[in-house]
């Protein structure tokens, strides 16, 4: 479904300054596949994401996804096929705008001039019914009364109404309290059981990232230093994990917010 | 009181022209958040090339002429922000600079154009009134219409998927983005939209009072600003669409009324920009002090207590 061959990028280059933020990654990832990604600090996990999104262009390598070309695409174009969900939750809503008119632009059907109608405000109810918050009787309250935990349930739906081809989350748990973390979790791991989706996931949270999905990639350095699936990942622990991170680049595994349980 | 009602109708007639660069306002800086510093020499656009298609002697047309002209200066300005990375306010300065080039060469190379012998869209009106009981009020007539129109249609645009696409480029450009729209289109579509507007407004002030000068729009931002800062206390920013718009012509009438309240007290006709300055900065000014107030309270306490104790 996605495939990256080569794929470099470097910040500021030719300066004091310069970062290898993805070092000739060549990664491919199959449909339905759901990958955790871990990795230090500036490992280069959320520049990955971003090469993929288009947020820069990378320096080299192409990027397919579903067998289309679209290293040169413009951010917007990709967002057709890519859900993205951020660390933060303010970013994929517009706080100004009712839930009803952030999920009409979400949901991306009609023409420019078409307006929202009956049948697809009754599809808006229904899934917001689904989400569990009370949400479907608020459809004329501006987003920005809503908790973190209500935003990025609703940014998840925004992302997932029309199932994309692939859907990336950059920790989008970790600003969120404990209960709302959790109920985020399981609505993703809902949605993307229900429509198969490919899915690649950031996560400070080691556990998580070997409990969940079905391959698990570590990043060092803009490399990938580890890939593992399979019945070789049925067995791994969180030890091994940070082992193997030893073994591959030369030092501990250091990030701020890793969990170690 | 007699004459106070030709007074009163000069001011609703003035107050509902200038509403519509309120208007054009409320779409560029309410709703994109992008503060058109070209305001002023768009307005004067939409003056000259009004007068001068209207001179020729097409008054209908040359509403449609200015409205053009208006989005033509609006592509400009959003074409300098959104494809050529130039900073959005810079890049209004700049065609509005430009633009009083554009103007003086639009009125043929003159700073004045008279209309008193030219047909316009009022003249026309008050043809059509001059037997029924509204004969007299063309202008308020003309004025109230064109509002009328602008404001229906902008209510009705704002709730089309182009009209939220346009609100959410304001409020959050990365949502717009993961949504799959270009937010450079939509800034670029609602300031055509906008430049067009006030370029009607300026068109018919120029043919209400049957001259432009170079000079009609200066100050004319900061004016709408103020009108729409002051709609805004009315109806504010979680009341429904269709009210905030009213509220930004409210706003635009009101602002005309304590002026023209004031020239009654005398107040030289020059201060008017000084004024609309004034406003602008006390209502956003205002609630940023009144948010520090608790703290300089304080700070003034601390201070009072160490005095006190000293002595």
């Amino acid at each position: 479904m996605l495939k990256l061959e080569h794929v470099c990028k470097v910040f500021d280059a030719g300066t004091a300054n310069k970062r290898t933020a993805l070092d000739d990654i060549s990664l491919e990832v199959k449909k339905g596949e759901f990958i955790t990604l871990i990795g230090a600090n500036g490992a280069g996990k959320s520049t990955l994401f971003n090469a993929v999104c288009g947020s820069f262009m990378t320096d080299s390598g192409r990027i397919l996804l579903g067998g289309e070309d679209i290293t040169l695409q413009p951010e917007y174009k990709r967002a057709f096929h890519i859900g993205r969900l951020f660390q933060d939750p303010l970013r994929g809503t517009a706080p100004n705008m009712t839930i009803e008119e952030n999920l009409a632009l979400a949901a991306g059907h009609g023409t420019w001039l078409s307006r929202i109608g009956r049948a697809e405000r009754k599809r808006f109810r229904e899934r917001l019914a689904e989400l569990d918050m009370g949400l479907e009787d608020r459809l004329d309250e501006p987003v920005g009364l809503l908790s973190g935990g209500q935003r990025q349930a609703l940014t998840l739906l925004m992302a997932t109404i029309d199932p994309p081809k692939l859907l990336l989350l950059d920790e989008h748990t970790a600003a969120l309290d404990p209960a709302a973390a959790e109920k985020i979790l399981s609505m993703t791991k809902k949605v993307v059981s229900e429509n198969a989706l490919t899915c690649l996931m950031i996560t400070h949270d080691m556990q998580s990232a070997l409990d969940l999905g079905s391959r698990t990639l570590m990043l060092d350095r803009g490399r990938i230093i580890y890939d593992v699936s399979g019945e070789e990942r049925k067995h791994l622990t969180v030890p091994d994990l940070l082992e193997k991170f030893k073994a591959a680049s030369g030092r501990a595994m250091n990030n701020d917010r890793m969990l170690l349980v | 009181m007699a004459d106070l009602l030709p007074l009163l109708q000069t001011a609703a007639e003035l107050g509902l022209i200038s509403s519509l660069t309120v208007l054009a306002l409320f779409l560029s800086y309410s709703m994109l958040n992008v503060c058109d510093l070209s305001t002023d020499g768009c307005f004067t656009l939409g003056a000259a090339v009004g007068a001068v298609v209207a001179i020729s002697g097409h008054p209908y047309l040359s509403i449609l002429a200015a409205m053009g002209a208006g989005m033509l200066s609006g592509l400009v300005t959003g074409f300098l922000q959104t494809k050529l990375g130039i900073n959005s306010l810079l890049s209004g300065i700049a065609v509005n600079t430009a633009l009083y080039s554009v103007n003086i060469a639009v009125m043929g190379g003159s700073s004045l154009l008279n209309m008193n012998k030219t047909e316009t869209v009022f003249t026309r009106m008050g043809a059509h009134l001059a037997a029924t009981p509204l004969a007299g009020s063309q202008k308020l007539c003309v004025a109230a219409l064109a509002v009328l129109a602008v404001g229906t249609l902008l209510a009705l645009f704002l709730r089309t998927r182009l009209g939220l696409a346009i609100r959410a480029s304001g409020d959050n450009p990365d949502m717009v983005r993961s949504s799959s729209i270009d937010p450079a289109k939509t800034t670029l579509i609602g300031l055509c939209l906008s430049g067009s507007v006030t370029a009607l407004s300026g068109c018919l002030l120029a043919q209400a009072q049957k001259s432009v000068n170079i000079d009609i729009g200066s100050g004319m931002v900061t004016v709408a600003l103020a009108s729409l800062l002051i709609g805004g206390a009315f109806f504010g920013k979680r009341r429904r669409m269709p009210l905030r718009i009213c509220g930004a012509v409210l706003g635009a009438l009101l602002f005309r009324l304590v002026y023209t309240a004031a020239l009654r007290f005398r107040l030289p006709a020059f201060m008017l920009k000084f004024v609309a300055a004034a406003i602008v900065v006390l209502t956003i000014a205002l609630p940023y002090v009144k948010a520090q107030l608790p703290l300089i309270r304080r700070r003034f306490a601390q201070r009072k207590e160490a005095g006190d104790a000293e002595a």
